[in-house]
C-alpha cells in the first residue's frame, strides 16, 4: 500500500516529495523481509535437517533382519506419528462403527474400550505416545484434540481411560507369555514384524541406505514383492543402528501416491520412563466399565485387543495369517499374491447384518465386474481388494482387481 | 490526567518516560466503559457454564462427552471449569475483545481527534505504536486472567476441589493443578498476541475506530471458518487460530510441547510481520486528525 505523500504540505518541492515517498515505501520492506525470511526458514530448515544421511558401516539385509530379531529393547518412551490412508470412502462415524463390528466386537458400551477406540487409528493421522518398562509395564496414549485416550498395562491390570467422556475401562492381563512379551503395539516395530513374516522367496529384501529417524541413525530395509499383481509397492523399515529397533515403517502402494501406512517415531528415548507413568487410579466420578461387564469380553486380553482393533490389521500378512482368522477359508497363490477365498453360502451380497437396507448402499460402493466365473462386485481400497461373486464366493487379497478376477476364473 | 504529565516531561529520551506513556495508555484503556463491559462479558461466561453444568448434573447424571473440552470433568473438580471456560472463550469471546481494543488503539484516537495531540509529545511515532501494542498485549493477559479467576471462583463455589487427573490419566496435586492452570492462562494470553498485532495494523489503516474493530473481528471469523475447510489443510498451519487449542496439551503428562511451541512461534511471527507493517504504515502516515 502506497503511503500518501501528496498531502504533506510542509515538504516543499517535487523532488523532495518523491524522495520522501521512496523512503516511506522503503519501510514496508521490513514486514516483507520478515515474511520472506520466515517462509525461507520454514522451507529450508527441514531440507537442511534431512540432507545428512548418517554414515554407517555396511550391513547385509540378512544381518539387518537378524538385528531386528535379536533386538531386545525393554525400556523406551517416545512419540509416534501414524498416518493411514487406505482409500476407504469417508464415512465418518459409520466407518468406525462398521470396523469395530468387523473386528468381532460385542456391544461394549464404553467409549474407553480399547478395541473400539484403537480402530480409530485405521484412518487419518494420529499422534501416539508410547512408553514401556519391561514386559509388565506399558502405556499407549492416543493424543486427541484437547483430550487423550490412554491404555495402561501395569502388572495384572489393564486400564483404558478416555478423558473426553471421563470413562474408564478395566481389564486384567492374561498370563500368556507370548502376548506379554510384546513391545508397545502400534509402533513401527509391530508393523515391521508383520512385514518380515511375509518375507519368503517371492520377496526381495535389500538394504536401502541410511536415514535419520527421530534424531537417531538408522538403516533402511526395503521389502518389495517380486511378482506383479500385488497392490503392495514396497515396504520400507528404518532400523535403529544401535538397538535394532524399527523406528519407521512405510508401506507404499503399487499404484503410487501417498503411503498407505506411515508410522514412525518423531521422538524416542531408550531411558527408563518414570514409574509414575504407569500408575493409574480411576479419577473421581469416572464411569468404570469392568471387562467382564463389557459383553463377551473373556477372550479380550491386552495383546488380542490390539491385534483385533489395532492398525496391524492393515499390515501386510501372509495368507496363512488370514487363514487362521476365518474358518473355512482357502488360500490361492503364494507370497504377496495370495488370495483368500471362502464361500458365504449366501446369495450374492454380504450376508447377515450387512444385508437388508445396507445392501443397496454397500452395492453402490463397489464396481460390477464380469468374467468367466459369472459376475460379481469388486470392493477396492488402495491396499486390499475384495471380489464378491453373485453366487456368494468371496476373494480377498492384497492384489489388483485383475488378479482377483483371474483367481475367480481359475476357481470356476 | 496523566497525559498532562507526559507533555510536561522535557527530557527527550528516558526509559522511565516510556513507562509513563504506557501507564497513561493503560489507565485510559482500562477506564473506558467499553473495556469494562468487555471484561464483564468475559467474566460472565464461566458463571454461565458453571451454573449450566451444575443444573444439568444436579440429579447426579454426568454431563456427557459433548460441549467444550474438559466439560465432563467439571463436576468432579472445579478447577476444570478454568480449562473449560478458556476453551469456550478462546475461539470467539477473547479474540473479539482483543480485536475491539486493538482496532480502537490508533483508529479510535484518530476518530476522536486526539491522535495529533498524542504526537505533539516528543515520544515519536514508533514509541507511541510500541506503547499501544504493549497496552493491547497487557489487555490480552488481563482478559484471560479475568476469565480464569472468574472460572476458578465459580468452580470453587459450585464444585469440589482437590487432586486432579490429567488427561493422560495420571494424578497431580491441587497445587500443581493450579500451577498448570496459570500456565494455561499464559498460553491462552500468548495465543492472542497475533490477533493483537493484526488488529493494530488494521487500526493504522483507517481513521475510523468502528471500521478497524469490524475489520479485525471479521478477519477473525473468516480465518476460523477457513480453518474448518478440509481442502485448505495445506494453508491451515499458518492461520493464527490453528494451534489455539494446543493449550490443552499442558494438561497431558508429560506435557506435549510440539503444538505449543508451534503456536508460540506462529504468534511471534504474526506479531513481527503485522507489527512491522503497522510501524511502516503509522510512521509514514499523514496524521490529519
Amino acid at each position: 500500500m502506497a503511503p500518501y505523500a501528496s498531502d504533506d504540505s510542509t515538504t516543499g518541492g517535487e523532488a523532495d516529495e518523491r524522495r520522501s515517498g521512496r523512503r516511506k515505501a522503503a519501510r514496508y520492506v521490513v514486514p516483507v523481509t520478515v515474511m520472506g525470511v520466515a517462509a525461507a526458514t520454514i522451507g529450508l530448515v527441514p531440507a537442511l535437517a534431512d540432507s545428512g544421511d548418517p554414515d554407517l558401516p555396511k550391513i547385509t539385509a540378512q544381518q539387518l533382519i537378524e538385528k531386528i530379531a535379536t533386538s531386545d529393547v525393554q525400556q523406551l518412551s517416545g512419540t509416534v506419528k501414524i498416518s493411514t490412508d487406505l482409500g476407504l470412502p469417508d464415512l465418518g462415524g459409520l466407518e468406525s462403527s462398521l470396523m469395530s463390528g468387523a473386528a468381532g466386537q460385542g456391544e461394549g458400551g464404553s467409549s474407553a474400550d480399547p478395541t473400539a477406540k484403537l480402530t480409530e487409528l485405521a484412518s487419518g493421522t494420529h499422534t501416539l505416545r508410547v512408553a514401556a518398562d519391561g514386559p509388565d509395564k506399558q502405556k499407549l496414549s492416543l493424543l486427541e484434540n484437547a483430550a487423550e485416550y490412554s491404555l495402561v498395562h501395569n502388572g495384572k491390570d489393564v486400564w483404558g481411560y478416555d478423558s473426553k467422556s471421563n470413562e474408564v475401562y478395566h481389564g486384567t492381563a492374561s498370563e500368556s507369555p507370548q502376548h506379554e512379551k510384546e513391545q508397545p503395539p502400534a509402533t513401527p516395530k509391530d508393523f515391521a514384524e508383520e512385514a518380515l513374516k511375509a518375507v519368503d522367496d517371492t520377496t526381495s529384501v535389500t538394504v536401502d541406505g541410511t536415514a535419520q529417524v527421530a534424531g537417531r541413525d538408522a538403516y533402511k530395509l526395503l521389502i518389495e514383492p517380486k511378482q506383479s499383481g500385488s497392490t503392495v509397492g514396497a515396504v520400507s523399515v528404518a532400523v535403529d543402528a544401535e538397538t535394532g529397533m524399527p523406528l519407521k515403517f512405510t508401506l507404499t502402494p503399487a499404484s503410487g501416491g501417498a503411503a498407505v501406512v506411515d508410522a514412525g517415531f518423531t521422538q524416542v528415548s531408550f531411558a527408563k520412563p518414570a514409574a509414575s507413568t504407569f500408575d493409574f487410579t480411576p479419577p473421581k466420578g469416572a464411569k468404570v466399565t469392568e471387562e467382564k461387564d463389557a459383553g463377551k469380553g473373556s477372550d479380550k486380553d491386552f495383546g488380542k485387543g490390539f491385534e483385533k482393533g489395532g492398525p496391524r490389521e492393515h499390515a501386510p500378512k501372509s495368507g496363512d495369517d488370514l487363514g487362521k482368522r476365518l474358518d473355512g477359508m482357502k488360500t490361492i497363490g503364494e507370497g504377496w499374491n495370495s488370495i483368500a477365498t471362502f464361500d458365504t453360502g449366501g446369495e450374492g451380497m454380504p450376508s447377515g447384518e450387512a444385508g437388508g437396507d445396507l445392501g443397496g448402499f454397500v452395492d453402490s460402493l463397489g464396481d460390477k465386474v464380469t468374467g468367466k466365473f459369472g459376475s460379481g462386485t469388486v470392493f477396492s481400497t488402495r491396499l486390499v481388494n475384495a471380489l464378491i461373486t453373485d453366487d456368494g464366493k468371496v476373494y480377498v487379497g492384497l492384489v489388483t482387481k485383475d488378479a482377483l478376477v483371474k483367481a475367480a476364473d481359475a476357481g470356476k | 490526567m496523566s497525559r498532562a504529565e507526559v507533555v510536561e516531561s522535557v527530557r527527550p529520551v528516558s526509559p522511565l518516560w516510556t513507562f509513563g506513556l504506557l501507564r497513561s495508555e493503560l489507565t485510559t484503556t482500562f477506564r473506558r466503559w467499553r473495556t469494562l463491559a468487555l471484561l464483564a462479558v468475559l467474566a460472565a461466561v464461566p458463571v454461565l457454564v458453571g451454573i449450566a453444568v451444575k443444573m444439568e448434573t444436579s440429579d447426579g447424571s454426568s454431563p456427557g462427552g459433548g460441549g467444550p473440552a474438559f466439560i465432563s470433568q467439571i463436576t468432579n473438580n472445579g478447577l476444570f471449569l478454568v480449562f473449560t471456560a478458556l476453551a469456550a472463550t478462546l475461539p470467539f469471546f477473547l479474540p473479539m475483545a482483543i480485536g475491539v481494543v486493538a482496532g480502537d488503539a490508533i483508529a479510535g484516537e484518530a476518530n476522536a481527534g486526539t491522535l495529533r495531540y498524542l504526537l505533539v509529545a516528543p515520544a515519536g511515532r514508533s514509541r507511541l505504536l510500541l506503547t499501544k501494542y504493549a497496552t493491547v498485549v497487557i489487555f490480552c493477559l488481563a482478559a484471560t486472567l479475568v476469565v480464569a479467576v472468574s472460572a476458578l471462583t465459580v468452580g470453587a463455589l459450585l464444585f469440589p476441589l482437590g487432586d486432579l487427573t490429567t488427561i493422560s490419566g495420571t494424578q497431580i496435586s491441587f497445587a500443581e493443578g493450579l500451577g498448570r492452570a496459570l500456565l494455561i492462562a499464559l498460553a491462552v494470553a500468548a495465543s492472542l498476541i497475533g490477533v493483537a498485532a493484526l488488529g493494530l495494523f488494521v487500526s493504522t489503516l483507517t481513521g475510523s475506530g468502528i471500521a478497524a474493530m469490524a475489520t479485525t473481528v471479521g478477519l477473525l471469523i473468516t480465518v476460523q471458518i477457513l480453518d474448518q475447510i478440509p481442502q485448505l489443510h495445506a494453508l491451515q498451519p499458518y492461520f493464527f487460530s490453528h494451534y489455539w487449542l494446543s493449550f490443552a496439551d499442558l494438561m497431558r503428562e508429560p506435557v506435549y510441547w510440539d503444538d505449543l511451541t508451534k503456536n508460540l512461534g506462529l504468534q511471534a511471527l504474526y506479531a513481527v510481520v503485522f507489527g512491522s507493517a503497522a510501524w511502516a504504515r503509522f510512521t509514514t502516515k499523514d496524521i490529519t486528525a
